[in-house]
């Protein structure tokens, strides 16, 4: 049965395609049968093995030859494009929450679509478009978000009325719908034709392409790829891609030092049926339907419907499973709900007559966003898996931007969000996997709303203080797998369920975070920030002070107990990190970065700092806990606690001083709060956590002192304009481009990284400026929130996104934060950006399609800066993400 | 009318009856898990009746089923008795004389049984002295007879039964002072019964059938199918063996008049019962009982009658048909029930759908397409089947009452129809027996593991 479906799904394009290939790559085989032994023996060495043949795998190598790397073999343990990539549904769309998945989305459709042209491999490609449905009224409004996202990309999109949706399909019940969103641009192909059209393209450009070659595992020297080991022989090579799909996995930990690629495979299931009587036409609109959780497309005259259920199949948890994947088993009693709601769709089609049911796993990661990247552990080893069902649709653009990153060191678009560092090894646990995967694949369907947390794996990493904050009402959020308050509910009170809370406008819990945000103003909070990053990097000389001068952009050589906020800085001048440093001493730093850093800048520093013994970098996140003294009174409460003076001349702000506070000794205090208000942040060692806590509320009790937790953190630094690293900063912004010039020593006396790239942007301008925007015409309680993502427009034209947002308390406006730019009115080419130019427009912010006035402002407002310490040196940080 | 679910489920669950055999103690392991039972009337009141009782003095679990007919009397006094019978049948002789010297010497009694009773299920307190001296006689002439020789299951059964179909003939003959016994005994005697009785006793389990009740055992097989076995044979005119028994019993002449319309004598559907002494004693013996019988008796028109061609009585024995079956690791459950579950359920349905709920409804087994045409609506609608099959199992805690369920309210799809069932449970009294008989069910769950720990030892 399998057999025979391949030969349905790709249909005579198939037959038509493989001769070609054939002779295209057995030119270099001297045999033209798949089927019987390797005549060719595999090379001994190259420039990069690709491992996969699949849609990633083929993009891979198909992107690093056409920028002219050439040296590259691609193994495939089986036939090309015969794993997911054959079963996939294949369907192009650009409809999609994430920019950057929108963008790789929109590169793969325009890549297909001339592919055939360029390889003469048919590949079904037909443009059909998509239509997005919306069963209720926040569905509508997630899909204006999209349409608002798609339309400034140049991408066609409309907002439909069902009527109109009728008019578009011929099938669909429309009387359950309230709109729709139409991407006429939207496409299908054959999803294992473009796999091959594009191996085509790569055997042309030079790469050696060998089926029936399994991996064994990857040789590592050094912390570098040195060569790959499979059932055919070895082969030396530079670079490695992993691009095994669900085997991705297995793959990473196959060799003897481990990469860890989080993504677990799920069954998921789709239904052929016969052609209609009145076959359908190739060009219709394929429909997804999230409510119902399905998509239906038409297929060779009948119809191709699949979907995400509520309840996943998880499988190959134990690892890979002897099953073939084509025997996996129909399961039409797990498919009923997908069907009924197939019908309930299109009613008529009652009496098609079903073909098969489909079961092909795909690999799901933790956080619904794909897997991309280098390898933290091992050089040279780079991976592009966890497609999360969505590998069509990405395969171009993810295949690009690996190449790019490959070639050039870093992609051409800010991929942090899909970046393999996002994960540590405490995402790689089977069980977490397992259980996190059964939330994911059902939430490709759900509602997108603000601040959603996952619900599984949780409680993994968390403070020593975690049960006596939840015993407060607190409620959790979770970053890079630790427990962090989103705020404390407080006696008495009670919030909405889970999924009732879901919402696009003010959520239920405003009042308790505007009571948190008026203690931080008036009193004094405690916020436990344990999460954050935190290394220490010592050495015998003055080893430590050179490197990180080297590495950071702002003037490390400070006296002994200053704290310093800078940039980790790339060659371009991009934030890798935002981070604040103390000098502890001579030849010893305190580093704190934010919480989700913990991989990517241990990586970062291990790849360049000098091999000297004598210089040690540890990761003491775990040694220390972390609090957040907020407010004019914590200064009262500290100088009780510890019997030193902590007046401003005794202790300026960012100062860092080991002092004890109530009996515990050895804390690390530094006068900074990332927020802007005064106060101070307390480094515990975790064993004198709960006592320091402890002594703290006692104390604090007479200063009315209470818990707070991010999200006034977040309204706090929000209203005060300072930008986070991963929301609003990320390795594409410089620091002159978010007004941080003060945090860069130009001249320090000696170079640094990204210091060309900044002297060319003071002496040229920028091209981008992060602004500050003040909603002036919102109704907070009746008007859509805005989240991050939304268009800005200037004088009526797009000119920028927004990265973050949130209510002010103080202002009693929403702010949001964003990047304008400077597009020429004709050409669309970039310019510079003045301050000029952002002060002399009219600025208006699109939330889901409906445009709301804002101010835009460079710098906060001064009078929120209750108390100045140091004259010259305004807390202007703050880089904790959410 | 229409009844809403919450109703149907309150008039469906009314009699059920659950009993877990308590945790392995280290001593007593059972091969029996436990039981669920229910019952559902279609006449008023009542005329099924149903026991369940664990053997004290001897290992081994009782259950039955009882089917009365011509009133309830004596499946009532059948299910309170038989057992005892049974019992005592089985009991050893050292046993028979410990409990005889109890009794003569006023101690207290060795108990016999343990009861699992539902609340409704009433002993009669006016009879029960009654009743006991004749069951005391009984075990004195088995003291009597002390044969030496280790009980025989089948034997003591067989011995049972027809010892109390012979008592409750004495004592109808023998009347009693009290007016209210005498005419209990008189109703109890020309009332009838079958009996459909198991006693399971590790992994033998014998079925002693008297009657057109039946015992259905239902087995996994390995695919995980279910299927079913029977361990009785009905006593009633489609089963040959029978109707050649009647005859062979009784002179050529009678053979026509025999067996009528499917009926013995052309009146009686079972062809063996308790009681019914209309089919077992003389003419003249009937007419003395009845004309010195209390007037409530004589006003009876049904007592008075006399069978036509009733020549050489009796022609009904209580006589019960005996199966022993070895119990195996696939037999998964024994159902025994009256007749009105039969008539409209097959075997194998029964089987299934037990099996079925009993085993979470895990092993449906998988669809799949293949060559066949099929729809998308076809494979909906029997999607949508499978799920309700599901979910109403999910409704019950009791399979007997799932049963019942599927019982009075499959459709032709075999699936559970609200419709049907709640038209089905709300009809009038007087009309309700026309369509559906009354329904007793027991589901006797086994112990694969026991039985397999056993299967090994022997």
């Amino acid at each position: 049965a399998a057999g025979m479906f391949l030969r349905l799904l790709s249909d005579v394009r198939w037959r038509a395609a493989n001769p070609k290939w054939r002779r295209m790559t057995c030119s270099r085989r001297s045999t033209s049968s798949t089927a019987e032994p390797h005549p060719v023996s595999l090379p001994a060495q190259a420039q990069v093995v690709i491992c996969g043949g699949g849609i990633m795998g083929t993009s891979v190598a198909y992107h690093l030859s056409k920028m002219g790397w050439k040296d590259i073999v691609l193994l495939e343990q089986g036939r090309l494009a015969a794993g997911t990539t054959r079963f996939c549904a294949g369907i192009v769309s650009t409809a999609r929450h994430v920019s950057i998945e929108l963008k790789m989305a929109d590169y793969s459709n325009k890549l297909y679509q001339q592919l055939e042209q360029e390889t003469g491999v048919n590949t079904g490609y037909v443009k059909t478009g998509s239509i997005s449905l919306a069963q209720t009224q926040d569905r509508l409004i997630s899909l204006k978000r999209i349409a608002s996202s798609l339309n400034v990309m140049g991408i066609p999109c409309e907002i439909i009325t069902p009527k109109q949706v009728a008019q578009l399909h011929p099938l669909i019940n429309i009387h359950d719908l309230v709109g729709a969103m139409y991407v006429p641009e939207d496409a299908l192909v054959s999803s294992a034709n473009v796999s091959l059209a594009l191996a085509t393209a790569a055997s042309r450009n030079g790469v050696q392409i060998h089926e029936r070659t399994s991996v064994s595992h990857v040789s590592v020297q050094k912390g570098r790829v040195t060569g790959v080991e499979t059932d055919r022989g070895q082969i030396q090579c530079q670079y490695f891609v992993n691009c095994a799909g669900q085997w991705a996995y297995e793959l990473g930990h196959s060799g003897e030092e481990s990469v860890n690629i989080p993504l677990h495979a799920c069954e998921h299931f789709y239904l052929l049926t016969h052609p209609l009587k009145e076959p359908l036409a190739s060009n219709l609109p394929t429909i997804v339907d999230p409510d119902g959780r399905i998509y239906i497309r038409n297929w060779q005259g009948g119809i191709l419907s699949g979907g995400f259920e509520k309840n996943p199949k998880p499988l190959f948890t134990e690892g890979r499973n002897q099953l073939e994947i084509q025997n996996l088993q129909e399961d039409w009693d797990h498919f009923e709900p997908l069907l009924s709601a197939l019908l309930r769709r299109m009613p008529d089609l009652e009496a098609l007559q079903i073909m098969q049911l489909v079961n092909c796993p795909e690999s799901f990661t933790p956080d619904m966003r794909c897997i991309m990247g280098e390898s933290p552990t091992v050089r040279g080893y780079f991976v592009l898996a966890g497609m999360n069902s969505a590998g069509i649709s990405y395969g171009g653009g993810a295949g690009k931007y690996l190449a790019e990153w490959m070639v050039n060191g870093y992609p051409s678009e800010n991929v942090w969000s899909l970046d393999l560092k996002r994960f540590g090894t405490l995402q790689s646990s089977r069980t977490f996997l397992r259980h996190r995967v059964m939330e994911v694949m059902p939430l490709m369907c759900d509602l997108k709303v603000p601040r959603w947390d996952f619900q599984t794996g949780r409680q993994l990493r968390t403070s020593p203080l975690y049960d006596r904050l939840d015993a407060q009402g607190a409620r959790w959020m979770e970053k890079h797998g630790f427990e962090r308050v989103k705020y404390f509910v407080p006696p008495g009170k009670d919030l909405l369920d889970l999924d009732q809370s879901k919402t696009f406008y003010k959520p239920d819990w405003f009042d308790i975070v505007g009571s948190e945000v008026k203690c931080c103003k008036e009193a004094v909070c405690v916020i436990d920030m344990s999460s954050f990053t935190k290394f220490e990097i010592s050495s015998t000389g003055d080893q430590a002070l050179e490197s990180l001068q080297y590495l950071f952009s702002n003037d490390l050589d400070v006296p002994v107990g200053h704290v310093v906020h800078t940039g980790m800085l790339n060659e371009k001048g991009g934030y890798e990190n935002d981070c604040s440093i103390a000098r502890l001493s001579k030849r010893s730093f305190f580093m704190i970065s934010p919480t989700d850093q913990q991989v990517h800048c241990w990586a970062w520093l291990k790849n360049r700092l000098p091999d000297d013994r004598n210089l040690t970098m540890e990761d003491v996140t775990w040694k220390y806990t972390a609090l957040n003294l907020i407010g004019p009174r914590a200064v009262d409460v500290l100088s009780e606690l510890s019997y030193a003076p902590i007046t401003p001349e005794h202790f300026p702000s960012l100062f860092c001083k080991e002092m004890s506070v109530g009996y515990a000794n050895g804390i690390r205090v530094m006068s900074i709060t990332h927020t802007g208000e005064p106060g101070f942040m307390l480094y515990i060692p975790i064993e004198y956590a709960l006592h320091v806590y402890n002594e703290v509320m006692n104390m604090g009790q007479k200063y009315g002192i209470r818990n707070a937790g991010y999200y006034a953190l977040r309204s706090l630094r929000i209203e005060k304009f300072f930008a986070f690293w991963g929301q609003d900063l990320d390795a594409f912004t410089t620091p002159m481009e978010c007004g941080r010039e003060f945090q860069v020593k130009l001249e320090k006396g000696m170079q640094f990284v990204g210091q060309e790239a900044l002297l060319e942007q003071k002496q040229n301008g920028v091209y981008k400026r992060f602004t500050m925007f003040i909603l002036e015409d919102h109704d907070t309680d009746m008007d859509l929130w805005p989240w991050w993502g939304e268009p800005i427009f200037r004088n009526g034209r797009y000119v920028g996104k927004t990265t973050s947002s949130a209510y002010s308390y103080t202002l009693e406006r929403h702010v949001c934060l964003g990047f304008v730019q400077h597009f020429d009115e004709k050409t669309g080419e970039e310019l510079v950006v003045t301050t000029d130019f952002i002060n002399q427009g009219e600025y208006e912010i699109d939330i889901a399609g409906q445009r709301f006035q804002a101010k835009a402002k460079l710098y906060p407002f001064s009078s929120l800066f209750t108390h100045r310490r140091r004259k010259d040196e305004v807390e202007l940080s703050g880089y904790q993400r959410e | 009318f229409y009844l809403t679910p919450p109703q149907v489920n309150s008039i469906l669950k009314a009699n059920e009856y659950s009993f877990k055999v308590p945790e392995f103690d280290g001593k007593n392991v059972s091969s029996v898990l436990g039981f669920d039972s229910n019952q559902l009337p279609a006449n008023a009141p009542i005329e099924d009746r149903r026991s369940a009782a664990t053997c004290l003095q001897t290992r081994g679990m009782l259950l039955g089923v009882f089917d009365g007919h011509a009133g309830c009397a004596c499946a009532q006094a059948v299910s309170e008795r038989l057992f005892y019978y049974i019992a005592v049948s089985l009991l050893p002789h050292e046993t028979l004389l410990e409990i005889e010297d109890a009794v003569e010497s006023g101690r207290a009694l060795l108990p016999i049984l343990q009861w699992h009773k539902h609340p409704n299920d009433y002993f009669s307190k006016e009879a029960s002295k009654l009743y006991f001296n004749s069951l005391r006689t009984y075990w004195q002439e088995l003291i009597d007879l002390n044969s030496g020789e280790t009980t025989d299951v089948k034997e003591a059964l067989i011995s049972a039964f027809k010892r109390l179909d012979n008592d409750i003939s004495l004592e109808a003959q023998v009347g009693d002072p009290n007016s209210f016994l005498n005419y209990l005994v008189l109703r109890v005697a020309f009332s009838g019964a079958t009996a459909c009785v198991a006693h399971v006793d590790g992994v033998d389990l014998h079925i002693a059938n008297t009657g057109d009740s039946r015992a259905m055992l239902g087995v996994q097989e390995e695919d995980g199918s279910w299927s079913a076995v029977n361990l009785s044979y009905d006593h009633n005119a489609q089963n040959e063996h029978e109707v050649e028994r009647v005859k062979m019993e009784h002179p050529k002449s009678e053979e026509k008049s025999l067996v009528k319309q499917d009926r013995l004598l052309g009146l009686l559907m079972p062809f063996r019962a308790f009681g019914d002494v209309k089919f077992k004693w003389s003419i003249e013996l009937q007419k003395r009982v009845v004309e010195s019988g209390p007037d409530q008796l004589n006003d009876n028109e049904y007592t008075k009658f006399i069978p036509p061609n009733y020549h050489t009585p009796p022609y009904l024995t209580a006589e019960p048909e005996v199966i022993h079956h070895k119990l195996r690791p696939q037999d998964k459950f024994l159902v025994l029930a009256t007749d009105g579950l039969w008539e409209t359920m097959h075997r194998q349905d029964v089987a299934r759908i037990v099996g079925e709920y009993l085993t979470g409804v895990h092993h449906q087994q998988p669809i799949a397409v293949g060559g066949y045409k099929v729809t998308l609506g076809q494979m909906h609608g029997l999607l949508t089947e499978r799920r309700a099959r599901i979910s109403s199992a999910f409704e019950d805690q009791n399979a007997a009452t799932h049963l019942i369920r599927h019982a009075v309210g499959n459709n032709e799809f075999g699936t559970v129809d609200h419709e049907r069932l709640s038209k089905m449970l709300s009809l009038p009294e007087e009309l309700a027996r026309m369509y559906r008989d009354d329904i007793t069910i027991i589901v006797v769950q086994f112990n694969s593991h026991v039985i397999g720990a056993c299967q090994n030892e022997e």
